[in-house]
């Protein structure tokens, strides 16, 4: 039996008024292991306080009822209150009278009595309340971004500037992502790699940040604080810390007919490669499925003209280990196939291209040189009809994509506008369902393309694409005019839907980090923990979270950075302690616990038992690893035997709480 | 079934500390009557409830229970309400087999916003198990004073 | 009004709210010229009870069933299905005379094909 007081607040009047509080503490002095009771006028100033502590020497309380305002207001007050006199501060339970007793009822009997069993209903909890302890656990000072694209990038130097080590795992031969493959950006019109390249060399030289390009993460394991992560680091066939990347080998190498996929097929480039010119780290790599030495034994020139001697043909890949505290995932986004979308004929023209493609054919440094050619004769298009939401915006996964992919209206409004800029003799036509354009100086950017560049937009979604004679018969509806149009166009330009990058899922799946239907990473709260995973330590940077254009990436980027570095600041962790927690007696290891559980805190370990007769026996039972448990007691009703209980929310605490409203 | 006038239900409620529980609270802050007989029993989430909890109170003499959590998609822990919905709903279908009237157990979405809702909420549940009467279906008369 | 509307997305199976207006329908229509309601406009028109006007439409029969909108619909609204339900709706309609076989020769348009030769081309073509 616990010793416990009773005390009642007056709030004021703000209980007094309505609650008779002299008669609650009369009543509830009457309650079974009550050893104290009291009611004072403001149990949470300075005075009250040190009542509270003074009575718990007097009468030695184990335990302590407050009858007062919403736990949501005082308890911590409360709790750390009786810690100072040296309870266990969850010892303590609160029976809010205020918010759902005094300020909800006006007559003075009816919230009395209410009252005085919301009182009892917390005695009879507290009852049964074990002095709990916040566990803590040690943080590794030391973060991890995956994805080396500008969010990556922008992550990594934020969290390196606060002091912190940072590694950026890439799986392209170098960072910078997509925004490497753009070339101007909007609504401003600078050029991509003027502004991205800096932040690359930043990386490079910050002496906090490593590297990890070619490389992907293999397994995670541990939880918020000290994740330990398995890095494959693919085999470039080039020694990294050698190389110069001078380049000549790519110059040099015999293998000319590889797809070139930083110019995602559009030209071609050798089997020993540097993808562009800015690449960090500036290091050749060897396309193991072009080399003809790595295929057949016979070749080497690269290792002959390499006076560095970089090149390994005997290079392994390698996994390698490391500790991290915090995880940041910015594994982006990708275009979306555009096979199942032939009736624009992407298939069959090579002058229906994607809207990266586009990016590329204007860029100075892309297959043309910066000269919009068509891919298929080399000639000036004059005419150039642009589609949108090309797979965005469609009902049910055989069709497309469910949400608005968010940057093709400004990417496509930017494509047009600098296409009338170069080649004012051109025809440029945009089809749209609708213009989306809710950004600074976004909607200004768009009515320029209109208003200044003149640019044909045209209420109306693309029908059929029909090539024909070296031109693309575009058939398509002018819904506010009312009329069919039938246009001959030399290029048409598809704004492709983005979905996340394929490598995202089976990420999440060794994060244990929640996606939604689209693969997109599911941030904490939509509103309130928008760069969080709700897996604790994960964090959520750029398109992985769902399409964002750079400025809202780069924004994001920051944000995630700051809660890492609040986490890594930190020296320990200190843990809930209301976790779950098994009866291993009783449990008989069937899982039903492990699968519901949605942070992935409950493990199977095989743990030995005394049987009858000095025998052991060997039987599988959960583990709550109290770091990760949140406490919501999902697993605690899932569990067929029993075992598994909530501290601080336990089955019998609840039932005692239910006998006293009841009875 | 005529309506007893100085019958007073007994009803449960529980609500989830992070939406209901603090929509509880905002119908305070804002002063929104709701009858007394509505006693809160906070847990961390809808998915604490273990259905086991209902019927110990319709055991002991409750006449109504409500069960108050975030709403769909917007769960503290992501998943707990849809965990909590399932519950209920296999609840609802074993009260309806022992002859325990529907309207006598509740699920209600209440976010922190809503003090209004919740206090609508609970008027009208209480009229409802008033117009009812008293439990005598599950409660064990062992159990009362 | 409304409880024809009705009659027509039950016929039809498809929503028309579901509709965002793209005109795709409208750009891949091959019989566009043709009809007096357009794909899009006849969503929008079941959409807002305008089953009346349609019914009196010639412009439902000029409809090839080809089909192609329902295939390029990004939403799954099927305007050719809405159609069909329109003209299963004249159909069922009581106290109308009927068409006699002799009068079909004369009401054929040698422009077009017919939409039972479309059909059977959509049937059959795998």
């Amino acid at each position: 039996m616990q010793r416990i007081g009773v005390f009642v607040c007056w709030c004021g009047s703000n209980i007094a008024a309505t609650v008779d509080v002299e008669a609650v503490s009369q009543a509830l002095a009457k309650e079974p292991g009550v050893v104290f009771s009291t009611n004072y006028q403001y149990m949470c100033s300075q005075t009250g306080q040190d009542m509270i502590q003074s009575k718990i020497h007097e009468y030695n309380l184990s335990a302590v009822v407050i009858c007062s305002c919403s736990p949501r207001m005082h308890e911590a007050t409360f709790r750390r209150t009786c810690e100072k006199a040296g309870l266990n501060p969850y010892m303590v339970e609160i029976a809010n009278i205020r918010e759902q007793c005094s300020w909800i009822h006006k007559d003075r009997a009816e919230a009395t009595e209410k009252a005085v069993i919301l009182g009892r209903a917390a005695i009879a909890k507290v009852q049964l309340n074990a002095p709990l302890t916040a566990g803590t656990s040690p943080v590794t000072k030391r973060a991890l971004v995956i994805g080396g694209g500008i969010a990556g990038i922008q992550t990594a130097l934020d969290i390196a500037d606060a002091g912190f080590e940072v590694d950026i795992v890439e799986k392209e031969p170098t960072i910078g992502g997509k925004m490497t493959q753009i070339d101007k950006t909007f609504p401003t019109l600078d050029c991509a790699a003027c502004i991205l390249t800096p932040k690359m060399v930043d990386c490079a030289q910050n002496e906090k940040i490593t590297i990890y390009a070619y490389s992907e993460v293999e397994a995670v394991s541990g939880f918020v604080g000290s994740f330990r992560v398995k890095i494959r680091r693919k085999a470039r066939y080039v020694k990294e810390d050698v190389c110069t990347g001078c380049g000549l080998c790519t110059e040099k190498c015999p293998q000319k007919k590889v797809p070139n996929a930083f110019n995602l097929g559009l030209d071609t480039r050798r089997a020993i490669y540097i993808p562009f010119a800015q690449a960090v780290p500036k290091v050749a790599t060897i396309d193991a499925d072009y080399c003809t030495m790595l295929r057949t034994g016979k070749c080497g020139v690269c290792s002959k003209v390499c006076e560095a001697g970089a090149i390994d043909y005997k290079q392994k890949d390698e996994v390698i280990e490391r500790e991290y505290g915090a995880i940041v995932a910015a594994t982006g986004y990708n275009p979306i196939s555009l096979a199942q979308f032939d009736e624009f004929a992407y298939s069959q023209s090579p002058d229906v291209v994607s809207s990266l493609e586009f990016e590329r054919l204007m860029n100075a440094a892309g297959p043309t040189g910066g000269t919009l050619l068509r891919p298929s004769d080399g000639t000036h298009p004059k005419t150039i009809v642009f589609v949108q939401c090309v797979g965005s915006r469609c009902d049910g996964a055989e069709k497309g994509k469910p949400y608005c992919s968010k940057i093709c209206c400004m990417y496509t409004a930017k494509h047009a506008m600098l296409c009338r800029e170069k080649y004012p003799d051109t025809d440029v036509y945009v089809f749209y369902i609708d213009v989306r354009t809710p950004g600074k100086n976004f909607d200004e950017f768009y009515r320029r393309a209109v208003e200044e560049y003149g640019v044909h937009y045209i209420k109306g979604m693309v029908g059929k694409v029909v090539p024909e004679n070296g031109k693309l018969k575009v058939r398509a509806s002018d819904l506010l005019d009312g009329r069919q149009l039938h246009i001959d166009a030399d290029m048409v330009v598809l704004a492709a839907a983005i979905e996340p990058d394929k490598s995202a899922r089976p990420l999440a799946t060794m994060l244990t980090a929640s996606m939604d239907t689209n693969d997109f990473f599911t941030e904490a709260h939509p509103k309130l923990r928008p760069v969080e995973s709700p897996t604790a330590g994960i964090f959520l940077s750029g398109a992985c979270q769902g399409p964002k254009d750079i400025p809202e990436t780069v924004a994001q980027a920051g944000a995630a950075a700051s809660k890492v570095i609040g986490l890594l600041s930190k020296d320990q962790l200190t843990c809930n302690p209301c976790v779950a927690a098994p009866n291993e007696m009783m449990c008989n290891g069937c899982s039903s616990c492990e699968k519901v559980c949605p942070y992935g805190a409950i493990t199977y370990v095989d743990k030995e038992f005394r049987g009858p007769n000095r025998t052991t026996l060997i039987r599988r039972v959960a583990q709550v690893n109290p770091a990760v448990c949140q406490g919501c007691g999902a697993c605690t009703v899932a569990c067929p035997s029993g075992a598994m209980d909530l501290k601080g929310f336990s089955n019998r605490q609840i039932m005692a709480e239910v006998d006293a409203i009841c009875l | 079934m005529s309506v007893n006038e100085s019958f007073r239900p007994t009803i449960v409620a529980f609500c989830c500390n992070w939406c209901s529980y603090a929509g509880a609270d905002l119908s305070g802050t804002n002063r929104l009557n709701y009858p007394a007989n509505v006693k809160i029993i906070r847990i961390p989430c809808s998915c604490r409830l273990n259905p086991m909890f209902i019927l110990r109170a319709f055991q002991r003499g409750a006449d109504g229970v409500i069960l108050c959590g975030c709403h769909p998609g917007d769960c503290h822990y992501t998943t707990g309400n849809y965990y909590a919905r399932r519950r209920m709903t296999l609840l609802f279908s074993m009260l309806d087999y022992l002859g325990v009237e529907r309207e006598r157990t509740r699920v209600e979405w209440v976010s922190a916003a809503e003090g209004a809702k919740f206090a609508a909420t609970m008027n009208e549940f209480v009229e409802t198990v008033t117009k009812l009467g008293k439990n005598r279906r599950l409660e064990d008369l062992r159990c009362s004073k | 009004m409304i409880d024809m509307m009705e009659q027509i997305t039950r016929i039809a199976g498809v929503n028309p709210r579901k509709c965002m207006r793209c005109g795709k329908c409208s750009g891949a229509c091959p019989a566009y010229d043709e009809m007096e309601y357009h794909p899009h406009q006849f969503v929008s028109m079941v959409e807002n009870g305008r089953i009346d006007e349609l019914m009196r439409s010639k412009g439902i029969y000029t409809c090839l069933s080809c089909f192609a909108c329902v295939e390029r619909c990004p939403r799954s609204v099927e305007p050719a299905k809405l159609i069909e339900a329109v003209r299963c709706a004249v159909e069922r309609q009581q106290g109308m005379d009927r068409l006699r076989p002799e009068a079909v020769p004369g009401l054929l348009n040698p422009d077009l094909p017919q939409q039972a030769i479309t059909s059977a081309f959509r049937k059959y073509r795998k």
